[in-house]
């Protein structure tokens, strides 16, 4: 039974990391269908935050509570300059952006080398964050539930604001039907500005939670870009409950086989049982328009 | 084969529910030019989309003997079945000859396809000559003017050797002119085919027509020449009567 | 204006077929042909032939992505895989005639069991190393192709599961530490096909090879862009629905030049391995299967000889920038790809191609 737990707590971590990559994701290429691929890079810089942020606060639990504000920010700030710059003309080539943002993926990284060196940098967990917790069953990392509730928090953060506000509405009106919101007044250029902002800004949280897991480098994001995409595609898009659902299930299911086999014969499995999934239930990954093919 | 028609026999299509035609039946014989019109939303456009197999649906549309529903798309296509879309979709980047050259060669084996065309299909010269692109051969399609993309479709349904034709909104966005010589086309091509053309051109259907079915709600309404359709009080109700005009309502 | 003519007007059958002149392709062929097979050989050190063989084999496999990419839209984020695959079959071939009949490879007896793995055992027979390389990439691609196109998923969605197949290859590879070399991968070649390695007559011999190789896969890739597939493959890409109702099935369509892709993949691995002297993870993951697409990109994804020019320009400043300059490159090779993608999507021989433009209208 404990093992059983362990084993499940295992994926659900997993599965939370996964969610906090792939969740920005969801609102960029999911809602907006640009292929972020500096995503990753993204990350990496809300992590860097944190350790710059620990080099002004010497209280690792102070820094952290202002680094996650804080690594939205910055994450979502260098992807508002991304969509301002680049992604803005280029929506209707969605492919050609993912080899864009690749090219400034590479930017960053080196920016990152030359800025804060090619070691790795170590961010120090708050003494509240070190040990583990007793949730009855097992013992689990405190670090690792840390990370749980707040994946758990982002998506519901981010699920409020989508239904709750006007500028919820406001993007789903122009993910719906751009033409339309456009003529019912809505600024759909503000709209995408602010959804790229919104979902930036959350793979900048997403590397602050990571700096709790282990030590930040210039390559932080690409270890995470392909498993968070995949994530997307196998939840579909534009649906927010999909993504998370993926997420822990390829969490759940990355951990169970890497508990049967190996690290690398899980992550062949995982992809298998993407692409087998894709067979079945392809839905909302091809959508036909048929009064005009094009 | 000649005298096979075209019959739908209580064809359904249900969208989560909702449903978008619920049982139509009709006939449609070779040689007639059939008009589809109704409001929007009447189920026009997804009723073609059931004949093609874009969409999955229940009861019967048959040709000959073939039974075309829930077949793939490219399996209907091959049995003779063509179709074309509100926006012209031809292949912009290709010519004129090549749009129709691949339009004719859905049954080249693999050892014709990497060859390069030595010589024009003689049914692609012909269908040139129909539809009167002979002279811009070799310009490619995305240059063409609106009327020329919507013939170039009509001349790739020729090539196909589509013997049903199913064409969504012909004339949408033609000058008069253009909508008189598509009309003349229709005609011509129509006499050994079977040709429903769906549209929202009252004036288009007045000229050209020679039975019309009226879809209103997933349902046929009316059905009849344009005479007794025009004069049949539910269709004035329901549709004649607010949209007469001649406006380009886009369903 | 045209009007639609009456039948009665139509002239004298004109079966003519206007053909765009292939005087420059074939021009353009024997130049690359002459550079390579003569001009090269001239001028270089062997050590610098070796460099440009390197490239060549790049080029090989931006030959296919061209195909597949710039022809088919067909975005492969994974051609690592198939270079991959062509690689390693190629390295265990030579790992075990190094070892000699029977033998078993070094690294097997540092690393694992000391015993070779029974699935190692056929790729002792150069004949079905040779089959292999192009069967195995073939048929990958193949399968993951039929899976993939027939269920519709394309676009982003290719692109990412491509991505995503590269990510898992290179993961398998490191984790397999005993049978097939782990991080370090397969090195330390002695013969090729019974050809000392060592030799430089045979190092140049190599080049040969590689060009030879890559001419012919440009024959392959001119032949398929003249042909009616190619012009089929035009309409795919750009209108895949509409070439399903003129009755074609367009996964069949872009199959086929997947797996020529694959194929070309393959090959190139295949030759990079005696020409290198090591495969490893490191080149066939994510990172070396995106760093493929640039060359294609900056030549020009659609045309045919742009991939093969861009592949080895950029392979070439690569190597004579990151060298001297590491920082610069990176932030180099970012600049090319967000310009050249976002501002030149034709590449440079878009630029060729608008100017020849301007020269027709005037």
């Amino acid at each position: 039974m404990e093992a059983l737990f362990g084993q499940l707590f295992a994926g659900l971590s997993l599965g939370s990391v996964l969610l906090l990559a792939a969740l920005g994701l969801a609102l960029t290429f999911g809602q907006m269908g640009v292929i972020n691929m500096a995503h990753g890079e993204f990350m990496m810089a809300g992590a860097y935050t944190a350790f710059v942020v620990q080099g002004v606060i010497a209280d690792a639990g102070i820094a952290l509570v202002v680094s996650i504000p804080l690594g939205f920010g910055i994450g979502g700030l260098l992807g508002l300059l991304l969509e301002l710059t680049l992604i803005h003309r280029m929506y209707n080539r969605p492919l050609d952006t993912l080899l864009v943002t690749w090219g400034v993926a590479l930017i960053l990284q080196q920016v990152a080398r030359d800025v804060f060196g090619a070691p790795n940098v170590d961010v120090r967990s708050p003494s509240w964050l070190s040990g583990s917790v007793d949730l009855g069953v097992a013992e689990v990392p405190a670090s690792r539930l840390f990370i749980l509730v707040l994946s758990v928090v982002a998506v519901g953060g981010l699920a409020l604001v989508l239904t709750k506000t006007p500028l919820g509405r406001r993007i789903r009106g122009v993910v719906q039907n751009r033409d339309l919101a456009e003529t019912a007044g809505i600024s759909t250029r503000g709209t995408d500005r602010l959804t790229f902002f919104i979902g930036s800004g959350l793979a900048g949280i997403a590397g602050v939670a990571l700096t709790l897991l282990g030590s930040t480098g210039p390559t932080l994001g690409t270890n995470y870009i392909v498993d968070a995409f995949l994530v997307v595609v196998a939840g579909g898009i534009g649906q927010i409950k999909g993504t998370v659902i993926a997420a822990f299930g390829l969490g759940i299911l990355q951990a169970a086989f890497e508990y049967s086999t190996t690290a690398s014969i899980a992550k062949v499995a995982v992809f298998a049982v993407v692409v087998v999934f894709l067979q079945i239930r392809p839905q909302g990954i091809f959508s036909i328009r048929t009064r005009s093919l094009a | 084969m000649n005298g096979d028609y075209l019959e739908l026999t209580d064809v359904r299509v249900t969208f989560d529910g909702f449903v978008a035609v619920d049982g139509v039946s009709m006939t449609v014989l070779q040689g007639d030019l059939r008009f589809l019109i109704g409001p929007n939303g009447a189920g026009k456009t997804t009723l073609v989309d059931a004949i093609t197999g874009l969409v999955a649906a229940s009861g019967s549309a048959t040709f000959g003997a073939t039974q075309l529903l829930n077949q793939k798309v490219h399996k209907i296509a091959r049995l003779g079945v063509g179709r074309t879309f509100q926006t012209a979709s031809v292949f912009e980047e290709l010519t004129v000859l090549q749009n129709l050259d691949i339009a004719a060669g859905a049954g080249r084996g693999p050892l014709t396809l990497l060859r390069r065309r030595s010589s024009v299909p003689e049914e692609v010269e012909e269908a040139l000559e129909i539809i009167g692109l002979g002279d811009l051969r070799d310009k490619q399609a995305g240059v063409l003017a609106h009327g020329q993309k919507q013939w170039l479709e009509i001349g790739m349904l020729l090539v196909q050797n589509a013997r049903v034709l199913l064409l969504d909104e012909p004339v949408a966005g033609m000058s008069a002119h253009e909508r008189d010589e598509t009309g003349q086309l229709l005609r011509r091509i129509g006499a050994e085919r079977t040709v429903v053309v769906v549209e929202h051109d009252m004036d288009f259907m007045r000229s050209f027509a020679t039975s019309v079915t009226v879809l209103h709600a997933g349902r046929v309404l009316s059905e009849g020449t344009v005479a007794e359709v025009q004069a049949d009080p539910r269709v004035q109700e329901v549709y004649l009567g607010r949209a007469a005009t001649t406006g380009e309502v886009r369903s | 204006m045209t009007t639609l003519k009456d039948k009665t007007e139509s002239a004298a059958p004109q079966a003519r077929v206007r053909r765009k002149s292939e005087l420059p392709t074939a021009i353009g062929f024997i130049a690359l042909g002459l550079a390579l097979l003569v001009l090269a050989p001239a001028v270089l050190s062997d050590f610098r032939l070796a460099l440009l063989g390197r490239f060549v084999c790049y080029a090989i496999v931006a030959v296919g992505i061209g195909l597949a990419w710039g022809r088919g839209g067909m975005l492969t984020l994974g051609q690592g895989v198939f270079f991959g695959l062509g690689a390693y079959v190629m390295a265990m071939h030579l790992k075990l005639a190094d070892a000699g009949a029977d033998g078993v490879p070094d690294f097997m007896k540092l690393y694992g069991s000391g015993e070779v793995p029974g699935w190692w055992e056929p790729f002792r027979s150069p004949i079905v190393t040779v089959v292999a390389i192009v069967a195995v990439p073939a048929l990958v691609a193949f399968g993951l192709g039929a899976a993939i196109f027939r269920r519709r998923v394309r676009g982003a969605y290719f692109a990412i599961l491509s991505q995503a197949l590269a990510a898992a290859f290179a993961i398998l590879l490191v984790g397999q530490q005993a049978t097939i070399g782990g991080t370090n991968g397969l090195n330390g070649f002695k013969s090729f096909f019974g050809f000392n390695l060592y030799d430089p007559v045979n190092k140049r011999m190599l080049f040969y090879i590689a060009s030879a190789t890559l001419l012919l896969m440009v024959l392959v890739v001119w032949q398929l862009y003249r042909s009616r597939y190619g012009e089929l493959l035009i309409a795919v890409r750009d209108q895949e629905e509409r070439v399903r109702f003129l009755g074609y099935d367009p996964a069949n369509v872009k199959i086929v030049a997947y797996v020529v892709a694959a194929a070309m993949a393959g090959i190139a691995g295949a030759l990079f391995v005696p020409i290198v002297g090591i495969i490893s993870p490191a080149s066939v993951g994510v990172v070396p299967s995106i760093a493929f697409l640039i060359g294609v990109a900056i030549g020009g994804r659609s045309t045919l000889f742009g991939p093969v020019v861009g592949a080895i320009a950029v392979a070439w400043a690569q190597t004579s920038l990151s060298e001297s300059f590491p920082s610069f490159w990176t932030y180099f090779q970012g600049a090319m790809f967000v310009l050249v993608v976002a501002f030149l999507p034709r590449g440079f021989a878009g630029v060729g191609a608008l100017f020849n433009r301007r020269k027709e209208t005037a």
